[in-house]
């Protein structure tokens, strides 16, 4: 206790509490490093088919050491230091530095998403594994794709323990991470298994035409509603709403974060298990000119791709033939699996965790396009309070060169910032500040 | 017309660029610290390893080439200010028309017995931060000298590499010559909080070294031996103005500059840290040595370069620093204890590491200043409420307007008025409410 004595006063200074790296709370941590990796380990185990015979233990001794040792991990360190903005070593660790550890895990990433689109019965034990959770949701055995829905979502909840705790001082954060797990468990996985449970079309409520492109294809919505059900044509009336009604509604208020960083599956994975990684984009003017090409062209391609399909389909097939479905075979290829998958996610410690949004999703692009002319969003710049430290930009996982306009007092309004909130958290000086106001003077013009 | 910059500090740099804006004069940039231009209060990152030093460049490095500044990386050894020339340390001649001095500042060095032993150090410069890099390596425990905003800094630098700190502060808080006692107390409690060791009301009597010739300990001005093998030195800077000592050019404590940040010598300018500005009412001179100012002073004097005579007025008074995890603004002018004539109303949060500080006059309840540790406060408002004279009541009752924190964040609005209005009996302010506007 220190009490500092003064001619008119005593002022007494003693923290609530005094954070502190002990012994003790090294030791924890070691014990939790250690149940994830055994949980890893009996993964690893798993591939050999051992675990066919007592599948359900093995999905806890895998699946459930490895949350459990890491959840407890990230609790654990709220115990040793205040909150606040802490990247330390961030560039100084291999791992989120783009050295030797980044790039093995890259590999692994990587060679996970070739074996899962291309040798999935390499992966028939892990599918196993998961098979008696497949029952109980889904009524019917596991496939490659539902073994992947696991551990996705698995990495999005337990990341986003560790986003919660990494900014547990900012309120945005916390909440958007939140959102993105209910997101991600909800929508993309119980509510799917559920739907082939009832034996319904398995439907994807958070993806839309131009993401989920085949939501528009007309072979789609003939299956959708080739049961006459109403549920199905629900389904055709969502997919089409969502995009022609509440996306331009929703942009308008929000910006495209309402969706991009709330909402989408892979802006989920990106905000929670990319966020070690997000200070790997590329922030250079080269980066920013390559952005706007590639990931326009992916619109269009799309769009050509369903009108197309329709001519095709409106046709009979009589003008196109087959070619239509062709392109449509090549478009899930390269988009689908190298750009969202291999690229997207399996180069995540290389180039960050965005290289899908910002390079390749069309919907992605057709949401910066409202955000850029139609829309009330916008990240305010506190007057001349900037002092080009750079980390607004560093921090960016769009690439998005923050401090450029900050610098200048300029509010910041790019089609592909996906209102994340990170540059605001990390600024020292408080210079930035996501807000929806009245769209009149958004655009502040510095000289 | 040649200009010449020595210096590309914030302020040579936003010269540089304001002239090229506005005009194609050749401009020429020449710095020995680094080859291009870099944030100096982002030198901590990169120590801290939350940025590489490639990120703390405020522009790429094609930019320079694109508009045209040329960037000379060397030392000036001389200026002749009659032949308008300057002898750089290749011996190679500059030719100038006209010439900016932005060279900056240096570190002070009271001449303590053993400040020149290894490990010993300031933090201003590229080179220190390369030469920390060697000092504190693999080390245990570090002491910084001066409670400022250079020291915390480097205290939050070597603690996030694991080395232990203690602080020698001579005041009887963290920062207390310049902070009120509570601000003050709030951003001590926090660094010991933070599990660093402070010492206040301590001065540094002298440095020891080991036998290597290396810092091993210093004494205390109570005679106390606190073992380190790193000590900091961060009792402030003052104008780094070696290179001008030996010239026409006239000096002070800075580069002697008028209002227009004009020398004595035609042509030949001054400004940021190692400029002294004389005062033309009388008053003291300045010497202004922040980063906002640093940048205001180079937009005047841009445009006086390019011929338009306007004095450097910084306008209501702002500023801005983190204490480890605390960010501190300020806006007008709060004074450590309050002046005569004027009122304080200070508003701090059960958890210790928010406060609100409001300065305002007694006679016209105009606000005069504000302090603000832990609330992000909007810059331009409170610019506009303290050049307007609003008073008191109304910056309280439209805080809210002000209010820059993130979204969902927990609003202390409320909290603030009541405080106010408790110590205020009679005043029953109420908190303005939303616009409908600002909803939808």
């Amino acid at each position: 206790m220190n009490y500092i004595n003064s001619s008119s006063q005593v002022i007494q200074i003693e923290p609530f509490k005094i954070y502190n790296q002990n012994n003790s709370l090294e030791l924890i941590k070691k014990i939790c490093l250690a149940v994830t990796g055994i949980g890893f380990l009996f993964l690893l185990i798993s591939l050999t088919g051992i675990s066919n015979q007592l599948p359900i233990l093995f999905f806890f001794l895998s699946f459930g050491l490895i949350a459990a040792g890491s959840v407890f991990y990230f609790v654990v360190l709220t115990k040793e230091a205040p909150t606040g903005i802490k990247n330390n070593k961030i560039f100084i660790d291999s791992l989120s530095s783009r050295k030797t550890a980044a790039w093995i895990l890259g590999v692994v990433l990587t060679g996970f998403y070739v074996v899962l689109y291309w040798f999935p019965e390499l992966m028939q034990n892990w599918i196993n594994l998961v098979n008696p959770l497949s029952y109980y949701l889904r009524g019917k055995p596991a496939d490659h794709w539902f073994l992947y829905g696991a551990f996705y979502t698995t990495a999005v909840l337990v990341m986003a323990v560790r986003m919660i705790v990494k900014y547990r001082h900012n309120r945005y954060q916390i909440i958007r991470s939140i959102s993105v797990s209910i997101f991600q468990l909800g929508l993309s996985f119980i509510i799917p298994g559920i739907l082939v449970k009832l034996n319904k079309p398995e439907f994807y409520f958070n993806y839309f035409w131009p993401l989920k492109f085949q939501y528009l294809f007309p072979s789609e919505i003939k299956y959708l509603t080739s049961k006459g059900e109403a549920l199905g044509y629900f389904m055709v009336f969502w997919g089409i709403a969502m995009f022609v009604i509440a996306t331009p509604i929703l942009t308008y208020f929000f910006g495209k974060r309402w969706y991009c960083s709330w909402v989408c599956g892979c802006g989920g994975l990106a905000e929670t298990a990319g966020d070690p990684f997000r200070q790997n984009s590329d922030k250079s003017l080269k980066a920013w000119k390559l952005e706007r090409w590639s990931i326009h062209s992916v619109l269009v391609f799309v769009v050509v791709t369903t009108g197309l399909l329709w001519i095709n389909s409106a046709t009979g097939g009589k003008v196109l033939g087959t070619i239509s479905q062709t392109f449509a075979g090549w478009y899930g290829f390269i988009i689908g699996a190298l750009f969202s998958g291999i690229i997207g996610v399996g180069f995540y410690p290389i180039f960050g965790s965005r290289v899908w949004c910002r390079f390749g999703c069309p919907m992605a692009a057709a949401l910066g396009m409202l955000q850029k002319k139609l829309s009330r969003f916008r990240i305010t710049v506190n007057g001349n309070q900037c002092i080009s430290c750079g980390n607004c930009s560093t921090y960016c996982e769009m690439g998005i060169d923050v401090k450029w306009y900050a610098q200048r007092g300029q509010n910041i309004i790019r089609s592909s910032c996906v209102g994340c909130g990170i540059c605001s958290a990390v600024c020292p000086r408080g210079v930035l500040k996501l807000e929806n106001l009245p769209a009149a003077g958004r655009y502040n013009k510095v000289d | 017309m040649h200009l010449v910059i020595i210096g590309n500090g914030i302020t040579g740099i936003t010269t540089a660029r304001i002239v090229r804006k506005r005009s194609d004069m050749r401009i020429t940039i020449i710095s020995s610290e680094s080859k291009y231009f870099f944030s100096r209060t982002a030198l901590m990152y990169v120590y801290m390893g939350h940025m590489k030093w490639q990120n703390i460049k405020p522009y790429e490095d094609w930019f320079w080439e694109k508009n045209n500044i040329k960037l000379i990386y060397a030392h000036v050894t001389s200026i002749e200010t009659d032949a308008k020339s300057l002898r750089l340390d290749d011996n190679s001649i500059i030719k100038f028309d006209k010439l900016v001095i932005a060279t900056g500042s240096q570190t002070n060095k009271f001449g303590w017995p053993g400040q020149e032993l290894i490990g010993v150090q300031g933090l201003y410069s590229k080179q220190d931060l390369e030469l920390l890099e060697k000092n504190a390596k693999d080390i245990k425990s570090a002491v910084i000298v001066g409670g400022g905003l250079i020291g915390i800094e480097l205290g939050e630098m070597l603690h996030a590499r694991g080395i232990h700190v203690t602080f020698l502060v001579r005041e009887k808080l963290y920062w207390n010559n310049i902070l009120p006692d509570e601000e003050a107390a709030m951003v001590s409690r926090h660094i010991l909080e933070h599990n660093m060791n402070l010492k206040l009301k301590v001065e540094l009597k002298k440095i020891l070294p080991d036998e290597n010739g290396r810092v091993r300990a210093v004494v205390t001005d109570g005679n106390e031996e606190i073992h380190c093998q790193f000590v900091g030195l961060t009792p402030g800077v003052h104008p780094n103005i070696d290179l001008v000592k030996n010239t026409n050019i006239e000096t002070g404590r800075g580069v002697l500059v008028n209002e227009y940040l004009e020398t004595n010598i035609p042509d030949v300018y001054s400004a940021g840290d190692c400029a002294e500005i004389i005062s033309s009412d009388g008053g003291k001179n300045k010497i202004e040595q922040l980063w906002y100012t640093g940048k205001m002073q180079g937009e005047i004097l841009a445009r006086n370069i390019l011929g338009e005579k306007i004095k450097y007025d910084r306008g209501v008074w702002y500023n801005s620093a983190k204490f480890l995890d605390i960010e501190y603004q300020t806006y007008g002018f709060v004074p450590r204890s309050p002046r005569e004539g004027e009122e304080n109303f200070y508003w701090e949060h059960l958890g210790g590491k928010i406060c609100l500080r409001l300065v305002y006059s007694s006679s016209d309840r105009a606000i005069l200043g504000v302090n603000v540790f832990g609330i992000r406060l909007r810059h331009k408002m409170f610019e506009a409420w303290i050049k307007e004279k609003k008073s008191i009541e109304f910056v309280l009752e439209n805080l809210r307007v002000a209010n820059f924190e993130p979204e969902f964040y927990r609003k202390h609005e409320q909290e603030i008025l009541d405080k106010f209005n408790r110590e205020n009996p009679g005043k029953n302010l109420t908190l303005k409410k939303k616009n409908l506007i600002e909803i939808f």
